[in-house]
C-alpha cells in the first residue's frame, strides 16, 4: 500500500514535470506505466489519465496565468470548437470507423512533426507579419508573453483562425471518440495551423485540456473507472510536479523544448498510422 | 466591438490574476482533502469500506467523509479536483464582464454551456 503511494507520487511527479512544459496530458506517460508496468486493467488506467489530464492542466495553469504566458482568449475561443467536437464524437461512436480518425490525426501529426522541425531549423520562434490577419484582429487573439529565458515581452500574432478551430474540432471529436488526451493535437493547432509561439501555445493548451476533460472526467468518476488509491497518490505528485514543471518552461529556450517536442509528436503520429493501417508489434 | 488594443493586454494581465487566484484556492483545497484521505489511509491501513469498495455517489462519498473514511476523502478530493477546470470558465465569465469584454462573455457563457450539456449527456474519453 505504502509501496504503491510512493511509486504514484514518482510517477506523477514526472508525469506533472513533462505535462506542464510540454503541453500534453500525461495520459501517454501514465497509460503505459499503469497497464504494462502494473498490470492495471485499461479501463482504470484511462480513468487515472483522465485526473492526470486535470491535475496537469489547474497545476500548471496557475503559474502560466500568474505569469502571464497562456493566452486565455485563445483558449476561450476555440474551447467552443474543442468541447463540440468531444459531444460529436461521443455521438459518433460506433458510427464512424475510428480507423480513418487514426490515419487522419497520424497524418497530420507527422506533418506538424515536420513543420516543427522546419521551424528550429529556421531559428526564428516569432512570426513577424506586417498585415494583421482580420479575424485574429476581431477577436482579439493577438497577444504578448514574458519570456524568462529571454527575459523580455514578446508580442506575437495568430493567423489561420478558421484552421485552428476546425483542427481544435477535430481535437473534440477524436478525444470524445477515442478516448485519448488529445494535448498533443492543441500544441500543433496552435503552433503549426495558427502560428502562435511554442511556450503560449503549449500553456494554452494546457489550460484547454483541463475543461475538455472535465465533461468526460464525471462520467468515469460515477462509472467507477477511479480507484482513490491509484489516482490520489499521482494526482498529488502530478499537482507537485507540474507547478514546478510549469516554472521549468518558462526559463527554458523554445528552442529546447521544441527538440524535446519533436521525437514525441512524431512517436504518437506514427503509432496512430499504424493504428489506422492495423499494424500491430 | 470597439478596438482598444492599447488597454487590452493591461485588462487581461488582471482578468488573469482573478481567475489564476481563484483556481488556485480550488487547486490547493482539493490537494489538501485529499492529502487527508490519503493520510488516513495510509496511518489506519484501512480504506473505511468492505474489500475493494469504491464509493462513488455523492450521497455516500459525502457520508463516507463525513465518518471519516479515508476512500470516501479521497473521493471528494478527486471530485473537487475534476470540478476546478469547470470553476475557472465560471470565474472567466465573471472576470470577462467585470474587464466589460461582452465578447467574450458571450463566448466563455457559451463554451460554460455546451460544456454543460457535455456534462448531462455523459461524453466519453
Amino acid at each position: 500500500m505504502i509501496h504503491t503511494t510512493i511509486i504514484m507520487l514518482a510517477v506523477g511527479i514526472f508525469a506533472g514535470i513533462a505535462g506542464a512544459i510540454l503541453g500534453i496530458g500525461g495520459g501517454m506517460i501514465i497509460t503505459p506505466i499503469l497497464t504494462l508496468g502494473m498490470g492495471l486493467n485499461i479501463k482504470y488506467a484511462i480513468g487515472a489519465s483522465i485526473i492526470a489530464v486535470i491535475a496537469t492542466s489547474s497545476g500548471s495553469t496557475i503559474a502560466y496565468l500568474r505569469d502571464n504566458v497562456l493566452n486565455l482568449r485563445v483558449a476561450m475561443f476555440l474551447e467552443i470548437a474543442t468541447t463540440i467536437g468531444a459531444i460529436v464524437g461521443a455521438l459518433l461512436t460506433g458510427v464512424l470507423d475510428p480507423k480513418y480518425l487514426y490515419l487522419l490525426f497520424g497524418c497530420l501529426l507527422v506533418f506538424s512533426g515536420w513543420n516543427m522541425y522546419r521551424k528550429l531549423r529556421r531559428g526564428s520562434e516569432v512570426l513577424q507579419r506586417v498585415e494583421p490577419d482580420k479575424i485574429a484582429a476581431k477577436l482579439k487573439l493577438n497577444g504578448t508573453y514574458f519570456d524568462k529565458a529571454e527575459m523580455k515581452d514578446i508580442d506575437y500574432q495568430v493567423e489561420n483562425v478558421p484552421a485552428g478551430f476546425s483542427v481544435m474540432f477535430g481535437a473534440g471529436v477524436a478525444s470524445g471518440l477515442l478516448g485519448i488526451g488529445s494535448g498533443a493535437f492543441k500544441v500543433m493547432a496552435l503552433d503549426t495551423f495558427m502560428k502562435m509561439p511554442l511556450k503560449p501555445s503549449s500553456s494554452t493548451s494546457n489550460l484547454m485540456m483541463g475543461v475538455t476533460a472535465a465533461a468526460s472526467a464525471t462520467v468515469y468518476f460515477f462509472n467507477g473507472a477511479i480507484l482513490p488509491g491509484i489516482a490520489v497518490p499521482m494526482a498529488l505528485g502530478i499537482l507537485g510536479g507540474a507547478v514546478i514543471g510549469s516554472r521549468i518552461m518558462q526559463v527554458l529556450p523554445a528552442r529546447w523544448i521544441r527538440i524535446v517536442f519533436i521525437p514525441i509528436i512524431l512517436y504518437i503520429g506514427f503509432e496512430m498510422l499504424f493504428k489506422g493501417l492495423g499494424v500491430h508489434f | 466591438m470597439a478596438q482598444k488594443p492599447a488597454t487590452t493586454a493591461r485588462e487581461m494581465a488582471q482578468v488573469e490574476t482573478i481567475i489564476g487566484r481563484i483556481l488556485q484556492v480550488g487547486v490547493i483545497f482539493s490537494a489538501i482533502v485529499m492529502l487527508i484521505g490519503l493520510a488516513l489511509f495510509l496511518v489506519t491501513g484501512y480504506s473505511g469500506y468492505e474489500g475493494d469498495f469504491v464509493p462513488r455517489q455523492m450521497g455516500m462519498i459525502l457520508a463516507g467523509t463525513w465518518q471519516l473514511k479515508p476512500y470516501a476523502i479521497m473521493m471528494l478530493g478527486v471530485y473537487c479536483l475534476i470540478l476546478t477546470p469547470v470553476l475557472r470558465v465560471v470565474v472567466s465569465i465573471y472576470a470577462f464582464y467585470k474587464e466589460k469584454d461582452h465578447l467574450y462573455v458571450a463566448i466563455t457563457t457559451l463554451v460554460l454551456i455546451i460544456l454543460l450539456i457535455a456534462l448531462a449527456i455523459g461524453v466519453k474519453g
